[in-house]
């Protein structure tokens, strides 16, 4: 955490010395929007009718259509463009495209390790302007500005934020059998023995993703350090203060283990614990349906994953509780992960349209578009009537709870040859080739750039 | 850039590329004497370099450049990116797999082509059959990788099989297997992926070549009591040895470059990672630019003999 308030400060110092110059702010005009109430943070950059602004984000159909609607608001109120690109290889490729002179004005970064890479490798990022760094200090908890912090510097405001903390079951099939939902850790593998005892396979797991196979994992473990050890240890452990195969580490993996590796537990339908490494994580929730497994921790955007027609709700189907506690010193730390925007150009458009996506307005305005949920935030002028879903509720509920102890994704905070490399790699030989736990954390240490 | 732009920029690029011939053309006509052909030959020639150097050998010497370099690629590190290659336990396995590839995916799509050009040669269905096996070569190697994502699927023996593999190994009563999972025989089912593409390809040339077996030198050596067998190994390998030696290098040097097959089944994990797949996996991925490079150059080293000995043997093969 010190380190965390470290660079809040020298981000707001910063920012307390001007962000950008003033010089090329406004264009000259009178913004279409001018005089209507919805429009007043956006008629102060003058008429943008005819510009564009570039995007490139990995956030691809069906998602996309409710960014494209979001930012109507914006086009109605400067007259500017957005034109949105969403791409499966963003990461890759949007490195690529910097390096090469050929950026996005704006691009949506959801990995603050991806980040700093861009800032320090390519320097080619821009510095958020003043508005934008004062909304996020408005509207965001300092850890949130943090995150878009490198070297005391403020670039990317958050755009969305998703939370990871959370099991899901049936509440059809606990009501049935008289399972009630775990309140400790203690009572989660309590609960666990009971479902097993039944014939049912208490977990479900996969760690599938494609190329990014073994996320899952490490959330898993993120998870669990968070609440066994506390959010002081896993700050130092995401920033290399204490080797990344601690002690504490190892306690947590080998808990993580005591579900994961236990063949009581996993994995329904899909066969032993190895093969929770070959299962997609999409699919490995899709068995709580049939009965097979009871509980599959996964973030709140699993939502998005039941078939149609399935009734995601506190009574029906499918729906998720928060992962317990494991030590009561610690509270009830949630473990999340978002989005970023950063730009590549300081045009006034794209100044006007980060300022936009900044304040206030625009989460209210995405929270209206996505229809069928899936849209969390941590801004705190985001109504939560606005979101759709009921699981986006809780999350944003616990999101803008000031109590809560929010850790971002570890694996999205490391340098990407750890948090997108031998992290996912070493997590998926844990499982997949049963390797052990001290080999594997051995494994990631050595590879730390 | 919207749509239009585009247009008019592909249009200006072509109008430029007519302008520029026609400029050469121009100014080229009126020499006739002996200098005047080599400038214009030059004239002509010139754009083409040009074009390679800008787009071939600035990359080449600029990736090779950067191997030397550090993750960042600002600070000068001498060999230690091809020392890590070398000495890294996992890049190792990486290394010791793609020769796996290189040894495994010529000599077998080769035989199985070879066999099969034999064995249909003349038969009445052999439209039919090659079709049946060239049919792979049209699907790309993503594709094909997916398909056989599928054929491998594994789920426990008590569960209804989605993949055929094992869904065939449950209806013998065996207990299902990981395919992609245990090591090191899932590098062998990827290498099988690969051999199903090019066996197509394999057969395609080499089936051509015997058809270019002058019939009277068969035929003399069938008067003089060659079997099947024999005839086999006296008259149509020796015949067609040229083809076969082609046909091995270029599918050594698309088994070097395989990427695709590796990054769709197991996105290189439990072991199957090999040199294309890593350099992707570094340069864009792990974000470390010196050692993408650096096994980028060692891909151009080791792809490097086996084309210049192809170069030498077509023409050769043109020469006869």
């Amino acid at each position: 955490m010190a380190v965390a308030a470290v660079l809040v400060s020298g981000g707001l110092v910063l920012a307390g010395c001007g962000g950008s110059d003033s010089e090329g702010s406004k264009a000259s005009g009178t913004s279409p929007g001018e005089g209507k109430t919805e429009c007043a943070q956006l008629t102060q950059f003058g008429d943008l009718s005819g510009k564009s602004v570039k995007i490139y984000t990995s956030i691809v159909a069906p998602e996309d259509q409710a960014y494209k609607d979001s930012f109507k608001l914006f086009t109605d109120c400067t007259g500017a463009e957005v034109d949105y690109e969403g791409s499966k290889e963003f990461e890759a490729q949007l490195v690529v495209r910097v390096k090469s002179g050929n950026p996005p004005d704006i691009a949506f970064i959801p990995q603050p390790g991806l980040l700093k890479t861009l800032v320090e490798d390519t320097g080619k990022v821009k510095e958020a302007p003043k508005q934008v760094s004062d909304n996020v200090d408005e509207f965001y908890g300092p850890d949130w500005k943090a995150y878009g912090t490198v070297d005391g510097k403020f670039y990317a405001p958050p755009l969305t934020a998703n939370v990871k903390s959370f099991v899901w079951y049936s509440p059809k099939m606990f009501k049935e059998n008289g399972w009630e939902i775990p309140k400790t850790w203690d009572d989660m593998l309590a609960l666990s023995d009971t479902i097993a005892a039944t014939g049912i396979k208490p977990w479900c797991a996969g760690i599938g993703s494609g190329e990014a196979t073994g996320w899952p994992a490490t959330d898993w473990l993120e998870d669990v350090l968070l609440r066994d050890a506390g959010p002081d240890v896993y700050d130092k452990w995401v920033n290399h203060d204490i080797p990344f195969n601690d002690p504490a580490v190892v306690k947590a993996l080998d808990t993580v283990g005591g579900i994961l590796k236990n063949e009581d537990y996993v994995n329904g339908g899909f066969g032993d614990s190895k093969s929770i490494a070959s299962t997609e994580f999409t699919d490995a929730g899709l068995p709580i349906l049939k009965g097979k497994c009871a509980m599959h921790r996964q973030a709140s955007f699993y939502a998005a994953n039941w078939p149609k027609g399935t009734d995601v709700s506190e009574t029906g189907d499918a729906y998720a509780f928060y992962l317990p506690p494991i030590s009561e010193d610690f509270g009830s730390p949630v473990l999340g992960g978002g989005e970023f925007v950063t730009a590549f150009t300081d045009s006034i458009q794209t100044q006007a349209l980060m300022t936009y996506i900044s304040g206030g307005e625009w989460v209210n305005e995405k929270g209206k578009a996505t229809k069928n949920g899936g849209f969390v935030s941590a801004n705190k002028n985001l109504d939560i009537a606005n979101v759709a879903s009921p699981i986006d509720k809780t999350s944003v509920e616990i999101l803008q709870n000031p109590d809560a102890v929010f850790r971002f994704d570890g694996s999205d905070l490391m340098p990407g040859a750890v948090g997108a490399g031998s992290f996912w790699k070493e997590m998926t030989a844990w499982i997949g080739e049963n390797q052990s736990t001290q080999d594997t954390l051995d494994n990631i240490e050595s590879s730390w750039p | 850039m919207s749509t239009g732009e585009k247009f008019v920029q592909m249009f200006i690029a072509i109008g430029l590329f007519f302008g520029v011939v026609a400029v050469i053309l121009l100014l080229t006509q009126r020499l006739r004497s002996r200098t005047g052909e080599l400038i214009q030959s030059a004239a002509f020639v010139l754009p083409a370099v040009l074009l390679i150097c800008v787009g071939l050998l600035y990359p080449a010497i600029d990736t090779i450049y950067q191997s030397f370099r550090n993750a960042a690629g600002n600070e000068f590190v001498g060999l230690d990116n091809y020392q890590t290659i070398f000495t890294d336990s996992a890049l190792i396995k990486v290394l010791v797999n793609t020769a796996a590839w290189v040894v495994i995916v010529p000599l077998a799509s080769t035989a199985i082509g070879l066999i099969y050009a034999v064995l249909i040669d003349r038969a009445k269905f052999e439209k039919f059959a090659k079709a049946l096996i060239f049919l792979p070569m049209a699907i790309s190697l993503v594709g094909a990788s997916i398909i056989w994502k599928f054929v491998y699927d594994y789920r426990q023996t008590s569960d209804a099989q989605i993949g055929i593999a094992n869904a065939v190994l449950k209806f013998f009563g065996f207990d299902t297997y990981r395919f992609l999972q245990e090591q090191p025989w899932n590098t062998v089912f990827l290498i099988v992926i690969m051999i199903w593409v090019q066996a197509g390809f394999a057969m395609t040339i080499l089936s051509a070549s015997i058809k270019a077996i002058p019939d009277d030198i068969v035929e003399a050596a069938r008067l003089d009591g060659a079997g099947g067998l024999q005839l086999f190994r006296q008259i149509t390998v020796p015949s067609i040895r040229p083809s076969l030696i082609v046909v091995i290098t270029t599918i050594s040097i698309t088994t070097l470059k395989a990427f695709d097959i590796v990054r769709t089944t197991t996105g290189g994990n439990f072991d199957t990672s090999v040199l294309a797949y890593q350099f992707y996996v570094e340069s864009f991925r792990s974000f470390n630019q010196g050692l993408g490079a650096a096994l980028a150059v060692l891909i151009f080293v080791l792809v490097m003999p086996i084309v210049i000995y192809n170069v030498r043997q077509m023409r050769k093969l043109e020469a006869r």
